[in-house]
Order: C-alpha cells, then sequence, then structure tokens
C-alpha cells in the first residue's frame, strides 16, 4: 500500500490527464495507511519482534532497529503531514463522496508551502528507506539464508522446525 | 508449534555456504531489482521524459511568457476579492443531489479577475474577465468554480493551450511573439480558429457587474439513483448589458473601481442558470459551443455584497481548483478540467511559499445591505 503511495504521489504531480483519479485514491489510501500503522504498532508492541539471530554483527542489529524506527515514524508522519498540509491549504480534506476529515490547521498559505515541500521530502526519504528495506530483506533470504526473512514473510506463518533429536535406545 | 513466533531464527542447521558465483549473481540480482524499482519510480515521476508536458512545464510556461510575479497567481494574476451569499431556489435537485441545491442559502466568497498573467495590467475592454466562486456548504463540502466571460474557450486540450502559450513567447530578436508562429497555430488547430471568431463576435459588457460568466467545461450533474446529466453553466446577471466604452479617463484599475462603487451602492446579483446538455453534445471539447435550444434552468441567485482588495481579503489564499466539487456534481471527460486542477495546484503551492507584494487594485472592506 505503501509502495502504491508512493508511486501515486509522484505519478499524480507529473501528470495532467490523470491527476484527478490518482488524487481521489491518495488520500483515502493515504488515511488507510495511518489507521493501520496505529493498528501494526499496537501489534508490535504486545507481540514484540522475533529476535535477531545471535550471530548478527551489532551493525547490523542498530541499521534494523532504526531503519524499523524509521520506517514507523514516516507510516504516522507522512500522512499527518498530508493531513495538515490540506488544512493549510484551506482544501476540503475528502476521503470519498461526502465524507471530510476536519482540517487539523488554520488557514496559513505560508504553513501549506512548507508543508507540501516536507511531505515530497518525507516521500523520497520514505522511497530510499524502502528500497534499503527490501534490499537489505533479500540479502538475509538469498545471501545469508539466516532466518530473518522466514520471520518477516506473511506467508510462512512457521519457522521450519528443529531438527528432532535422534531417537536413542537405552543408554 | 507453540513459541515459534518468539524463537529466534536460525537455531536450525545452517544451509550449506553459497558459492562466490552464486553470491554474485544473486547479489546482482538484488541490485537489478533494486535499479527496476528505482527507475519505475523516476519514469512516474516524470525525470525520465523531460519532454512529458506536466504541472511543472506548463506553470513555467507562464513564467516564462509573462514574467516570474512571486506571491502572485500565474494566470488572473489582478483580481478583487468579492463575498456573498448563494440562494438555492431547490431546482438544481431535479438534477443532482448537491447539498449545495438544497433550498436555502450558502456562503460565498470569490474573485473577479482579469485573464492573463500580469498582476498589474491595464483594465482594458478587451481583458477577458473570470468570476471564481467558492461556495461553503455546511458540512464542510466546497464547490468551487472559475468561470470566464467568453462563450467558448479557444483551446480543447492542454497541449494545444501550452503550445500557443510558448508560440506567444516574445523573438529575442524583435521582443515581440513572432506572427508566424500564431498563424502556424492556427492552421493546425482550427478548433481555435472557429472558437476565437465566436469570441470575437461577442457582445463585451461595460464591467464585471453586467457580465455573464460561464463555466466553459462541462461537469456531470448526478442524482440520488446515479443518473447524470452533462451540464454547464453560466452565472447570468441581474444588471442590465451595456456595451463596453473605451474608459473616459485613463485609470488602469476602472473596472475594478466600477465593480467596487456598485457594490458600495447596493449588492450585485447574477443567476446561476445550468444548460442541460443532449445526447450527442461534445462534453470533451470546450471550444465546441452546445446549441441554443438547451434546456436552461436557474437554479438560484448569488448575491455578492461584500468586495475587498487580496491583500486582506479571504480570496488570495484560495486555489479556486475546477474540481473540488461536492457529492452530486462530478467532472467530465473534458481533458482541460484535469490539467486546471493540477497546473493551478501547482501555481498555488510556488505561490503560497512566496512573499506577497500589495495587489494592484486596493480596497478597503466594503460591504453593502444587511
Amino acid at each position: 500500500m505503501i509502495l502504491a503511495m508512493l508511486f501515486i504521489g509522484v505519478g499524480m504531480v507529473a501528470s495532467l490527464e490523470d491527476y484527478h483519479w490518482l488524487l481521489r485514491i491518495h488520500r483515502p489510501l493515504g488515511v488507510a495507511i495511518l489507521v493501520l500503522a496505529a493498528v501494526r504498532l499496537i501489534n508490535r508492541l504486545v507481540h514484540p519482534a522475533p529476535p535477531l539471530p545471535g550471530h548478527m554483527p551489532a551493525w547490523q542489529r542498530f541499521a534494523a532497529k532504526s531503519s524499523h524506527v524509521l520506517l514507523y515514524a514516516l507510516m504516522f508522519l507522512q500522512p499527518l503531514v498530508g493531513w495538515a498540509m490540506l488544512s493549510a491549504a484551506s482544501y476540503p480534506v475528502v476521503l470519498w463522496g461526502s465524507l471530510l476529515l476536519p482540517p487539523i490547521l488554520h488557514h496559513d498559505a505560508m504553513r501549506y508551502a512548507e508543508l507540501r515541500e516536507l511531505h515530497t521530502l518525507l516521500a523520497f526519504l520514505f522511497f530510499a528507506v524502502f528500497l534499503a528495506h527490501m534490499a537489505a530483506a533479500l540479502m538475509h533470504a538469498l545471501i545469508h539464508r539466516d532466518g530473518v526473512f522466514e520471520s518477516m514473510a506473511p506467508w510462512r506463518q512457521t519457522l521450519p522446525p528443529p531438527a528432532p533429536p535422534p531417537a536413542r535406545g537405552g543408554g | 508449534m507453540p513459541g515459534n513466533s518468539t524463537r529466534p531464527p536460525a537455531e536450525h542447521e545452517p544451509p550449506p555456504p553459497l558459492n562466490l558465483m552464486a553470491t554474485l549473481v544473486r547479489l546482482g540480482a538484488i541490485g537489478l531489482l533494486s535499479l527496476l524499482v528505482t527507475a519505475a519510480f523516476a519514469y512516474t515521476g516524470g525525470w525520465l521524459t523531460p519532454d512529458r508536458l506536466t504541472p511543472v512545464r506548463v506553470i513555467d510556461g507562464f513564467e516564462q511568457v509573462n514574467g516570474l510575479h512571486p506571491g502572485f497567481r500565474r494566470n488572473h494574476a489582478k483580481g478583487l476579492c468579492i463575498a456573498g451569499v448563494f440562494e438555492s431556489n431547490g431546482q438544481g435537485l431535479r438534477f443532482s443531489k448537491a447539498s449545495v441545491f438544497d433550498l436555502g442559502q450558502v456562503p460565498v466568497i470569490g474573485r473577479f479577475a482579469l485573464a492573463g498573467g500580469q498582476p498589474y495590467l491595464p483594465d482594458s475592454p478587451q481583458a477577458v474577465r473570470s468570476m471564481a466562486l467558492r461556495f461553503m456548504l455546511s458540512d464542510g463540502e466546497e464547490w468551487r468554480t472559475g468561470m470566464n466571460d467568453i462563450p467558448v474557450f479557444p483551446f480543447n486540450t492542454p497541449e494545444a493551450f501550452y503550445e500557443q502559450l510558448m508560440a506567444s513567447l516574445p523573438d529575442p530578436a524583435t521582443g515581440k511573439p513572432d506572427p508566424a508562429q500564431m498563424a502556424d497555430f492556427l492552421t493546425n488547430h482550427p478548433e481555435t480558429a472557429r472558437a476565437l471568431a465566436l469570441i470575437k463576435n461577442r457582445p463585451v459588457s461595460s464591467g464585471f457587474a453586467n457580465d455573464t460568466f460561464n463555466s466553459l467545461d462541462a461537469f456531470f450533474f448526478v442524482d440520488p439513483n446515479g443518473n447524470e446529466v452533462p451540464v454547464r453553466w453560466s452565472m447570468v446577471p441581474g444588471e442590465p448589458f451595456a456595451a463596453a466604452t473605451q474608459p473616459e479617463t485613463p485609470d488602469n484599475n476602472y473596472l475594478f473601481e466600477d465593480v467596487i462603487a456598485r457594490v458600495g451602492r447596493q449588492p450585485l446579483e447574477w443567476h446561476l442558470v445550468v444548460t442541460i446538455g443532449q445526447p450527442g453534445d461534445p462534453t470533451g471539447d470546450a471550444t465546441i459551443a452546445w446549441p441554443d435550444d438547451r434546456q436552461r434552468v436557474d437554479l438560484g441567485t448569488l448575491v455578492i455584497d461584500h468586495v475587498e482588495g487580496e491583500d486582506s481579503g479571504r480570496c488570495r489564499d484560495v486555489n479556486f481548483d475546477p474540481l473540488i466539487l461536492p457529492d452530486g456534481i462530478e467532472p467530465s471527460d473534458d481533458p482541460l478540467l484535469n490539467a486546471r486542477s493540477a497546473a493551478y495546484s501547482r501555481s498555488f503551492t510556488r505561490r503560497a511559499g512566496e512573499a506577497k507584494p500589495p495587489s494592484a487594485v486596493t480596497a478597503p472592506p466594503l460591504s453593502k445591505g444587511a
């Protein structure tokens, strides 16, 4: 969803013919991501992430942890900046049809301009972190093959079971 | 399997190590995938196709032709804020579920302007005039519209508009636009030549107060059952028509000063008249007028009882985007609508962050009527 939003975002501001329908998707999708980010964070606080493998070097642990913190921060910040920016521009914040969000800032053109720029900066940062995250995940999956990818992948609910202890008779 | 969500990975037997070749191939695959995703992103954002017409290029074009005037709109740059109410007579509900058409009053703010990107353009009888409106519905929805006092628009695609804009760039050698370029353009765009003839032959009114403003682009009104009718709308003045004349004394703001003085005496009124299109009437071509015999319905009265200069008024920092619509009004397939929405957004973003010099028309807040 986030990847779709990043593409929709850069696509719609570069388009004359597709601007309106992309914008109509961009707003409710942004709000959906905000809600899902909250759900995800609550879930993560209740069910902590699986620990990283013991042999992983400290710099990799730091990179993993900080990239996750950054992703969570962006997941909350970016839609909030979008909402704030539309509010400052005094645009109606339309979700769908006649369903609107209330403004969260007063009408202030200069504030709109600042937030609009921030929205673009955060989008590029988001894309960069996504790319790094994707590359790192694939490194774990294809190169390290240390089970880290499997612990992330949603289609593998269970980890491979440990090798059963060999049956022993007597002794 | 109990507890497997918290067991660390790789407690199992590690897989056999990769040889160098396998490692390089896999690294290459990861690199290639990263590159492809980045390239797709760059393509989507237009960075790989500098020839594509984008909102940035359109607004850059306006700035090239008119010069950069920070703080001002890049088109319809010279203007005056207006405010009042729309008194809906309920007739709109026959065609549209939009709550703006409920019987009753809706507050409106708006702006009179001259077309063109020069904020200090002297008023003249030749100037095309516009009325922009922002209907503010009680549930927070809005209807924004930008209308011009010409019967049709000279261009039917944003590409044609941009082509003409570039054709009007002054030739560096002469300091004036090259007439051959404009002649070429008209040869390639007969629809523009036809539209310009209609525009040239229109009766020009003496000022804003007795002027008719037209949506030019078509929209759809949608009723509660989902039925759609194509519409174009106009603001038809209550003030009787009087032909434009050259001003007696040279006054760069005579059109604006006239409407300011009139509102000072009494509120001005316009009727929102909607033309209902028939099947076959082109909704995607703003250069083509619909036949005169189409049904026209009066949906209510716009009462303007307040004018104020942009420097203190409430219209300067508003983007009158024609695709900010309430539920019950939808865009048509007119390609100009998307282009206007996208381009206005870019102009608004630029000017919002710029310092605002004083507008050409300065007027203290002036209201008339109860």
